[in-house]
């Protein structure tokens, strides 16, 4: 048995919210893969319970009439990756949950749940980033709007506050339109495993020059982050040996590595840079580019 | 401690009890009897509680028995029909890819709803690979495990 204190099995998003809101201490739970495994081990932060999993809504996945692609908090990691609204103008998020654990895990596990736990190595959280993901959530005060950038605080925390319930996704057509992207997940494994390193590029070309860049990286800081200065040093410029140098050399400035028994700060900074520029060259590749 | 009222089917029998919330599914179905549902690790690492909800395989230990309302579920037991093996049972018998059998009845299941997904496709050893990686078998006999899978697609 669950050392489960207090549960609540949420009938709408509202009584979802009102549930957390009059408990400090609850907590979500979506498809369980991270909560129910921190409970097994008697972690009693994760005693009290709203499930919601009855909240049928928060399953969909779909294109709305303006072209925004809606991402329910609670489809599961398998149901967004054979999506055919996703495999066809959001690729790189398919092709980043395809990492996640083995099959099981993604059968149960959500990307709600994957960026709202605030996990540095979160794989889907570089394909939020690049294309710059909207989080429609469910407040006391009603319903509002707040982007990626920036919901990551610290190594698992986010500007989530009490009484807050993610419903989905939007990514909207000015961030997927026109884009190419990649993912490339290091990690000591083929399958279940925890990236050491993760990064995501998604790019714009205007004939053979990189109009935008939009580079993020996981476990290379204290949250999943955008590298603006990376990004800025490559824009504009075609893609060759020298520019793409030009960026790396930027990078440094936007990353912030650590040791840890995974892995050595300096091992983790050669990842990087070798893979800023692998996946840089992939998702213009991807468009049709020169690689 | 709450508990919930939950209808659901495994294998061919229909149930309708109370729950203890607290529950997880893997803990509910080896009461019941389904003890082909094993116990490893606890934490969605090594695949031998694997069953089937609706024809998905997931990790019953990571799963509480309070989601599996209204819906049906599919353990080794019940892929056995008339005292006959299924195809997928067969094949594991026929390329003798059983050591200890602990990781069996869930590789059982995950195979199965491998090859219902990817029927009438040709599946590479690498493909095979990868939609097992969930199970593990420590005793590392994964070769016959992939001959058995190779094997049961052709059945």
């Amino acid at each position: 048995m669950f050392p489960i204190e207090k549960y609540h099995f949420a009938s709408s998003a509202e009584d979802a919210v009102q549930a957390l809101a009059a408990d400090e201490k609850a907590k979500i739970i979506a498809g369980g893969t991270d909560v129910l495994v921190r409970l097994h081990g008697g972690n009693s932060d994760y005693g009290r319970l709203v499930d919601i999993n009855g909240l049928s809504e928060l399953k969909e996945i779909k294109i709305d009439g303006e072209g925004n692609i809606l991402i329910g908090a609670l489809a599961t990691f398998t149901e967004i990756m054979e999506h055919e609204a996703i495999k066809g103008h959001v690729p790189v998020i398919a092709e980043s949950l395809a990492t996640i654990g083995g099959p099981q895990v993604r059968n149960s596990g959500t990307m709600g749940g994957n960026i709202c736990n605030g996990a540095v190595s979160a794989d889907s959280a570089c394909a939020a980033l690049i294309h710059e993901f909207d989080l429609i959530i469910e407040g006391p005060e009603g319903e509002r709007t707040e982007s990626i950038n920036g919901f990551h605080t610290g190594p698992g925390r986010t500007i989530l506050q009490k009484g807050d319930l993610l419903k989905y996704f939007c990514v909207r057509p000015v961030n997927y339109e026109g884009f190419s992207a990649s993912y490339y997940k290091y990690a000591m494994r083929g399958a279940m495993d925890i990236a050491t390193i993760g990064c995501g590029a998604a790019v714009k070309m205007k004939s053979d020059i990189i109009e935008t860049l939009k580079l993020a990286f996981t476990v290379a800081a204290p949250t999943p982050i955008r590298c603006r200065n990376a990004e800025k040093a490559i824009e504009n410029k075609k893609l060759t040996e020298e520019t793409l140098q030009t960026m790396v050399d930027a990078l440094e400035e936007d990353v912030k590595p650590r040791d840890s028994w995974r892995a050595s700060k300096d091992f983790r900074l050669h990842l990087i840079r070798t893979l800023a520029k692998k996946v840089t060259r992939q998702a213009v590749e991807n468009q049709g580019g020169m690689g | 401690m709450q508990s919930m009222n939950i209808k659901l089917t495994i294998n061919t029998r229909k149930y309708e009890m109370d729950v203890d919330v607290r529950k997880s599914l893997m803990d509910l179905l080896r009461e019941l009897g389904y003890t082909s549902v094993k116990h490893g690790c606890g934490v969605g690492e090594c695949g031998a509680c694997t069953v089937l909800v609706d024809d998905i395989p997931i990790d019953s230990c990571l799963y509480l028995a309070t989601w599996a309302n209204n819906t049906a579920i599919r353990t080794t037991e019940g892929e056995c029909r008339d005292g006959k093996l299924s195809a997928v049972q067969d094949a594991y018998v026929e390329e003798g890819a059983v050591q200890c059998g602990f990781c069996t009845p869930g590789l059982i299941m995950t195979t199965t709803s491998f090859l219902e997904k990817n029927k009438g496709k040709d599946l590479s050893r690498e493909e095979i690979k990868t939609g097992h990686a969930g199970n593990l078998c420590r005793c590392t006999g994964y070769q016959t495990i992939i001959n058995a899978v190779e094997t049961a697609s052709k059945k």
